[in-house]
């Protein structure tokens, strides 16, 4: 328990100079570290014909993105066919199958790193690197320079203008993802993550017998992996295994390069905003302005509005948490049967080094912050252990993965106020502008899609031959595999209930499309929703105002957020782990 | 399409193509071959994968558990890839310890769910096992960790509990005491992180080198 609340103080600290820094990229203000990356940015600029002050708008936006994103799956795709080639391969690795292929690629475009293949005897070094890093660092970049231009839409300096997608993209890239993660590869490799280009080492025991150990740049998709909130492991276990994450301090490294970001993204969000007001009451006339105690907050390090939201997402994830860790404590009934002594927890699946508290943390934080790594096999948890992070990735809004995460969490926030909103009859408003129809039908739109997308895919797995041929585990525990199999992919998670089957024609297809869409859709309505919020006046605001940054708006959002899941994935839950846990406990 | 759509056109692509390689070149290739210069120069055990060696000649990694099978050496947890550990028949065939075929490079774990049968029968097989392998030694006291499979199946460790419990039968097949043994396996044994984070363990191959090293089979040892 202990070391539980410890870590989490440790974030709530950290989380903060890192904030602030993510605040100075998104808001092109200057850092000490602009002289290098200035001159480095400027000379990608330069060769990529780039105009850095040429802003865009969200369609323009989108579209760079998307065609960008098209460009980068074109080549990946490319190298994934070719890999048996003897470049860097020194374990002669032969080339992938097309659908296997396909999977893989918009798996690690989409940010979401499901995994059908084997890295160990699937993946060449130069596929590891050229495709699998490389897709690492700019679907990460490409999910934070989708954030950032949300935020700039909703923050509404400009009528029109989001950003330049470019410029983001490389911004994100070089001034954050690739120094992080050159000081924090170097951390992994100093706690004994190997970092080399040599074939597998095969030793002779003290047995006489052999053992084959895996080798290659493991530090350098490691980092980036969790950074990027990316979540595929180099190897099948991922960072269950003792070379991708050898010690309890190379848990905690990976632990908050994950959760850094996601927090950052809301802090950003905080700051923005805030500035943005502060702007425009400076514009209003003497006599308009607000009472005194509302602006002497404004200085708070998470910023007004950014406090609520972080604090809504705070509950939801300490909610869950604490039900992960019991459940597993409580241990394996079944095993106690037979005299199996559970006052350990249930070990099934996990790493004596981490233990129950740090497995319990590691799985609730991979789903809350959609990255996909485990550090236990998600398969054996309990029940209910296996129902939080199903359920974190179906709500897909607990801080989220490169800024997804917010994006999601405003549109439950203008849920909430369009709800408030309704009760006592009047307009909504979110950050001074009129909530209406349009705004309101693509809300809508995009929130349905997520469910969609999971429950409809479940059905269609659950209801062919092709879909059922990959349950492995009998039982009330074969439809959570499913179910989640599909939340891991809508989210754009990645990590999975292990046992399924999955590299077949039928499950590759799905999945991937299910990536695709959670992915790519998300963000061009969501854009779309910012892009329409711009063109619209500031509103005053009055004594009917719902107030959206105070204590009482991130309970209502906590709210919102569960009913809505109640409403829509309860009975998908009670089918799965819930009539499991009843089982065995029965 | 006029010109000046088309020219937009073209210099849309060309900043997404020029970008898309511009990074790919960073980010695929020149970060990782740099973390590997890095790393080669500041951690150059660490990198080359912490292996351990015993009169010169690498027998296994630090932080990669091993399939024993010999009485006198303390046993890792159940790993459904045995540890990648295996041997060759006279025809280069390779089989793993238990003598199935070696199906080459791969961690993880059965992935059996909770409620799955196939789990509690595994778990029973394996206490029996242990049970008399280890004479004198009751069900009930059995630590869990010991009978159920890590994630990865490369687990290095053991609870200190599984390594005490397996002292007095390794005392009498290696000859060594029993306070020897328990010495060993304290030098083996790594505390919490500060004294909060993570668990005790206990590195069953750095016990099973000092086993060794006791018993006069091998005479040098690195870890």
């Amino acid at each position: 328990m202990v070391q539980l609340v410890l870590t989490i103080l440790i974030y709530l600290i950290i989380v903060i100079p890192v904030g602030r820094y993510l605040y100075h990229i998104a808001a092109g203000k200057h850092t000490f570290a602009d002289p290098v990356f200035d001159r480095m940015d400027g000379v990608i600029y330069k060769i990529g014909g780039i105009n850095p002050k040429k802003g865009m708008n969200w369609k323009q936006y989108v579209l760079a993105l998307i065609g960008t994103n098209a460009v980068m799956i074109g080549i990946g795709y490319l190298i994934l066919r070719i890999q048996s080639i003897s470049f860097f391969n020194p374990n002669g690795i032969e080339g992938m199958e097309p659908t296997l292929s396909f999977n893989t690629i918009i798996s690690f475009m989409t940010n979401t790193n499901l995994q059908h293949y084997s890295g160990e005897s699937g993946l060449s070094y130069l596929s590891q690197m050229l495709v699998i890093i490389f897709m690492m660092f700019v679907s990460a970049a490409s999910g934070y320079a989708a954030c950032v231009a949300f935020i700039r839409g909703l923050v509404g300096r400009t009528k029109d203008n989001v950003g330049n997608f470019f410029v983001d993209l490389v911004r994100i890239t070089t001034r954050i993802l690739l120094p992080f993660s050159i000081v924090g590869g170097l951390l992994l490799v100093w706690q004994g993550v190997p970092q080399n280009f040599n074939e597998n080492v095969a030793v002779k025991t003290l047995e006489g017998t052999y053992q084959v150990i895996a080798m290659g740049p493991i530090a350098a998709l490691e980092i980036i992996k969790h950074l990027g909130t990316n979540g595929g492991g180099f190897l099948g276990a991922n960072s269950s295994t003792p070379l991708e994450n050898p010690t309890i301090l190379s848990n905690l490294i990976e632990l908050y390069s994950m959760m850094l970001l996601p927090g950052a993204c809301v802090i950003t969000f905080g700051k923005m905003v805030g500035d943005s007001r502060k702007e425009h009451l400076a514009k209003l006339a003497p006599d308009n302005a607000l009472p005194e105690h509302r602006e002497s907050i404004t200085a708070k390090i998470y910023g007004r509005e950014g406090r609520s939201i972080f604090l809504a997402m705070g509950i939801l994830f300490l909610v869950g948490l604490s039900l992960c860790c019991w459940a597993e404590s409580q241990g394996n009934p079944l095993l106690a049967q037979i005299g199996l002594d559970q006052s350990m927890g249930s070990m099934e699946g996990k790493e004596v080094r981490f233990g129950i508290a740090q497995s319990a943390l590691f799985t609730t934080v991979t789903t809350s912050f959609t990255t996909g790594t485990v550090n236990n096999i998600h398969d054996t948890l309990t029940p209910l252990g296996g129902m939080v992070p199903l359920l974190h990735m179906m709500l897909n809004v607990v801080f989220g993965g490169k800024g997804v995460g917010l994006m999601n969490m405003i549109l439950y926030a203008i849920l909430a106020v369009f709800i408030c909103g309704l009760m006592v009859g009047r307009t909504p408003e979110y950050l001074g502008k009129k909530i209406e129809g349009r705004e309101m039908k693509l809300t809508a739109l995009c929130i349905i899609i997520h469910p969609f997308l999971i429950l409809v895919f479940s059905a269609l797995a659950v209801a062919t031959q092709a879909g059922q041929a990959g349950i492995t585990n009998p039982g009330f525990h074969g439809l959570s595999q499913v179910l989640y199999e599909y939340a891991s992919s809508a989210a754009n998670n990645g990590s999975g209930f292990e046992g399924l089957a999955d590299n077949t024609y039928f499950w590759n297809m799905t999945t991937g499309l299910a990536m695709f869409f959670g992915r790519y859709l998300s963000i061009v309505i969501q854009l779309a929703i910012v892009g329409s919020l711009m063109k619209k006046n500031y509103v005053s605001e009055s004594a009917g105002t719902l107030q959206t940054n105070t204590v009482s708006f991130a309970v209502i959002l906590v709210f919102v957020v569960y009913i809505f899941a109640a409403l829509t994935f309860f009975p998908a839950l009670a089918l799965g782990p819930i009539a499991e846990h009843l089982t065995i406990w029965g | 399409m006029n010109d000046t759509n088309k020219q937009t056109a073209v210099h849309w692509i060309r900043q997404s193509v020029v970008v898309t390689l511009i990074l790919l070149l960073l980010c695929g290739f020149v970060f990782p071959v740099v973390l590997s210069g890095l790393s080669a120069v500041m951690f150059p055990s660490q990198a080359k994968g912490s292996l351990v060696t015993a009169d010169g000649e690498a027998v296994g990694a630090a932080n990669v558990g091993q399939d024993f099978t010999e009485p006198y050496f303390m046993k890792c947890r159940p790993s459904a890839c045995q540890y990648n550990t295996y041997y060759e028949d006279e025809e280069g065939s390779q089989f793993y310890n238990d003598g199935s075929e070696f199906a080459g490079l791969a961690s993880g774990n059965n992935n059996y769910a909770p409620s799955n049968p196939a789990l509690t029968e595994r778990v029973e097989a394996d206490i029996e096992e242990f049970l008399a392998a280890n004479p004198g030694v009751s069900r009930e006291d059995i630590p869990a960790d010991l009978m159920t499979a890590s994630g990865s199946g490369l687990d290095p460790h053991v609870s200190p509990e599984s390594a005490q419990i397996q002292i007095p039968a390794l005392a009498e097949a290696s000859g060594l005491s029993e306070e020897e043994l328990s010495q060993i396996v304290a030098d083996n044994t790594t505390g919490k992180l500060l004294g909060v984070f993570g668990e005790e363990t206990v590195n069953v191959l750095g016990v099973n080198l000092d086993i060794a090293k006791a018993m006069g089979l091998v005479s040098q040892t690195t870890k």
